[in-house]
């Protein structure tokens, strides 16, 4: 992996000449988590997708840059609130799949050292169906590692888990995704509470920072500071939607 | 279970045929009963047997060349916006004429032999394996391709290593549909012009008024048609969860 750089994402989004949000300026601290908060259709997926250079159906007028001047989209690695497996592979297969996708041999050892790390030692031979939610989740991580890309952009990860998963797959996934950049799209309060080093809750106007907890992430969820953010950001959202 | 049900249908479709014919007391060139048929199905097994064995090459032989046909044209038709363009619509014009009009001419063309019938089968069939192959192609799930772009992947290693995958199921439920068709197209092309096959055979009994040879030939037939679909079933569900 190459040194983690900073993105900035400066400009505005329109949908057949509606405005999806207003021009922002969003900026992802080098090798550190920064979570965009925002309610439903506040335009924070096409925030992500602008940066994965994914298709979004919106006209973006701006720009996405990194701080050491590269291109940015190739750079990254995705992760999705359904973790998309195919359920035709085996987990290994699964966590290799872009070698395969670029015709390139997968990095045995790696794999070996990841699948030990996401605790999938046991199930390496297994199809998806055959893993618990938490398990399928664990592996499109490792699938997302195994990309080792100095970016990484998550869109709402952990949202289909149970809570006391989520919070097991927040500490793994800090852990693992040490001294990346890493953007973490929710609608969690407490989620952006626990991960963010940067915390920006985003409305139809425009972003707003909050300052997170000073306590190192993954934050204890029983702390004060971070109840305390939680509830904060929770106030900030249903300021917006009343 | 299934057996079992399978069975009881069997017995129930029997005993009702056979209570309309005691009932009406239809003469046998009408409606000859389960047992009369039987029994001529049996006196005449070794006749059946061969003409069956014809039509099942007919079939095997259309099923597998129209699949590939359907699976060769599908991909182009994904991969290439200017096929979509050119060749859908003539796709489906193409399936709004009544193919059975085309058997004359088959015979025509290709003869009183095998290829006529195996023609006839590919025509029937080779438009909804196409179709159903096609639509699963065009339909993978859009997070799918998300991921593959990430990754920088190309056009082609999506296709073969997502698209087709995904789209297997569809595939295989195209081929079990024309497993059921393919007999069909087989026997139309008999009936235009054969000297052998269960088509053939069904048309000189029903000829000579020996209805109970045409039930027996007909009903071997459908035993066919099942055998064959059970069989693709089998083979394509394996398919739809297949690693790639």
């Amino acid at each position: 992996m190459t040194l983690a750089p900073g993105i900035t994402l400066h400009g505005q989004a329109s949908i057949e000449g509606r405005q999806l949000f207003a021009p922002l300026t969003l900026s992802l601290d080098a090798g550190r988590w920064t979570c965009l908060l925002g309610g439903s259709g506040v335009g924070k997926t096409t925030v992500l997708r602008l940066m994965a250079d994914l298709p979004t159906g919106a006209e973006f007028d701006g720009e996405i840059t990194a701080t050491d001047k590269e291109p940015v989209a190739e750079r990254i690695a995705y992760m999705a609130q359904d973790d998309l497996l195919l359920p035709w592979a085996t987990v290994e297969k699964n966590i290799a799949l872009g070698a395969r996708l670029r015709g390139q041999k997968a990095d045995v050892a790696r794999m070996a050292q990841l699948l030990e790390r996401c605790g999938l030692q046991d199930h390496r031979g297994k199809k998806p169906s055959e893993l618990s939610g938490g398990q399928r989740q664990r592996v499109a991580l490792a699938r997302t590692l195994m990309e080792d890309k100095p970016i990484i952009l998550l869109d709402e990860p952990f949202s289909a888990l149970d809570a006391q998963t989520r919070a097991a797959m927040q500490d793994l996934a800090v852990e693992l995704l040490d001294g990346r950049t890493v953007m973490v799209v929710t609608h969690d309060p407490g989620e952006a509470a626990r991960l963010g080093h940067a915390i920006h809750v985003m409305t139809a106007t425009g972003l707003t920072a909050v300052t997170p907890p000073t306590a190192e992430v993954p934050r204890a969820v029983e702390a004060l500071e971070t109840l305390t953010c939680q509830s904060d950001l929770l106030k900030l959202l249903m300021g917006q939607a009343a | 279970m299934r057996v079992f049900s399978a069975f009881a249908a069997t017995l129930f479709a029997l005993t009702v045929w056979q209570v309309i014919v005691s009932l009406t007391d239809l003469p046998r060139f009408i409606l000859p009963g389960p047992a009369l048929v039987a029994e001529t199905w049996w006196t005449n097994r070794w006749i059946i047997a061969e003409h069956t064995l014809v039509t099942a090459k007919e079939v095997i032989i259309g099923l597998a060349i129209g699949t590939a046909l359907g699976i060769v044209t599908a991909l182009q038709l994904a991969t290439s916006k200017t096929a979509r363009l050119l060749v859908q619509p003539i796709l489906v014009f193409t399936q709004a004429l009544p193919v059975f009009a085309l058997a004359p001419i088959l015979t025509l063309w290709m003869g009183f032999g095998l290829w006529s019938k195996i023609a006839m089968a590919v025509l029937i069939i080779y438009f909804p394996v196409t179709s159903a192959f096609f639509d699963g192609l065009m339909r993978t799930p859009p997070g799918y391709l998300d991921l593959a772009k990430t990754m920088q992947a190309s056009p082609t290693r999506i296709l073969w290593h997502i698209r087709v995958p995904a789209a297997l199921p569809n595939l295989g439920a195209g081929v079990r549909l024309a497993a059921v068709y393919a007999p069909i197209g087989a026997v139309i092309g008999e009936w235009v012009g054969a000297s052998q096959g269960l088509g053939y055979l069904m048309l000189l009994a029903n000829g000579r008024a020996k209805t109970d040879l045409m039930f027996a030939a007909m009903l071997t037939l459908g035993m066919l048609s099942v055998l064959l679909y059970v069989m693709v079933a089998r083979l394509t569900r394996r398919l739809g969860d297949r690693e790639t």
